[in-house]
């Protein structure tokens, strides 16, 4: 008579690690996170069009910085995001730091696409111009670059877990350029403004412009999770239609 | 809704951008979440089921 194995007690890291249960803890909080996002989204767009005044220097176009910090936060946040996540894959082989960075990469695409998008349409009635080859924009449009690389990469090999370490030792070499892009408006003489909210001695905005900015990025930042947890959840299941399918060829070969 | 003066041009246009790729954005992931669960369950129907017996 055979007696059931007892299950070894994991600790949180192994927790954390195994794909199972992920899947089991992030289904429930799917649509609460979906839920905060689009409420958050109400007040930051109430805020942003219904309850903040024109800038005194920008007029109107002061609105379109509600949409265009949030989506370049995002931008370089995206990357921090695919940053920790090679750092998981080399370093601890973590089982789900891969999913988290092919699942992030076409998100970091997509939000700096749409910053650089608005800062051109903020660009020309404030600056006269939609582009200009600064350090700023310049360092962003490579940061475009360097994800439709990844996203590339992940597409080029079969075996994932492969492409997976390969991926990481490349996103850790492109994460050279988010302190360019941080520090372009310091280092060169830039059309860009620069740094106005992140600074040691506060942002140099009132508060009529800093709320709608602060609510919309926290927005933004709430869609990208709920974003980012269902994407790696439709990732595990991906590969694990992935490894049924080969064993349904073996199966089908015996 | 306000009025958003001289550049309201520029304005819409970067909402509108934002919104659609947004919305784009969403729709993919939706998409693709239904179409690995559909796939799934056609194995599983299929008497293919991962060898530890677990399901999603």
């Amino acid at each position: 008579m055979s007696t059931p194995l007892a299950t070894p007690k994991l600790n949180w890291f192994s927790q954390i690690a195994n794909p199972g249960r992920f899947l089991a803890w992030s289904k429930p909080i799917i649509v609460p996170l979906a839920v905060a996002t689009a409420l958050v989204f109400a007040v930051g767009l109430w805020f942003a069009f219904f309850n903040s005044p024109a800038d005194y220097q920008m007029g109107d176009t002061v609105r379109i910085m509600y949409i265009h910090v949030p989506t370049a936060w995002l931008s370089q946040f995206v990357y921090a995001t695919m940053f920790f996540s090679a750092i998981g894959t080399l370093v601890w082989r973590h089982p789900l730091a891969d999913v988290s960075a092919k699942a992030a990469a076409p998100m970091g695409a997509a939000f700096t696409a749409m910053a650089l998008f608005t800062g051109a349409l903020w660009g020309r009635p404030t600056w006269g111009t939609f582009w200009e080859w600064d350090g700023r924009m310049t360092s962003t449009l490579i940061l475009l670059l360097i994800y439709l690389g990844i996203i590339a990469l992940w597409r080029t090999f079969e075996d994932q877990l492969r492409a997976a370490r390969v991926i990481a030792v490349v996103t850790l070499v492109g994460a050279i350029n988010i302190p360019i892009i941080k520090f372009s408006v310091d280092w060169w003489n830039t059309l860009h403004q620069p740094t106005s909210v992140l600074r040691l001695d506060g942002p140099t905005m009132p508060g009529s412009i800093l709320t709608p900015l602060l609510v919309m990025t926290l927005a933004f930042t709430l869609l990208f999770i709920t974003l980012h947890v269902q994407r790696m959840r439709t990732e595990i299941l991906r590969r694990r239609v992935s490894t049924l399918e080969r064993q349904r060829v073996m199966m089908a070969e015996s | 809704m306000i009025a958003l003066g001289q550049h309201a041009d520029f304005i819409i246009w970067a909402y509108a951008g934002v919104t659609l790729g947004t919305l784009a954005l969403i729709g993919v992931v939706i998409v693709q979440a239904r179409m690995v669960n559909a796939r799934l369950k056609t194995l599983e129907a299929q008497g293919i089921r991962r060898r530890s017996g677990r399901s999603a």
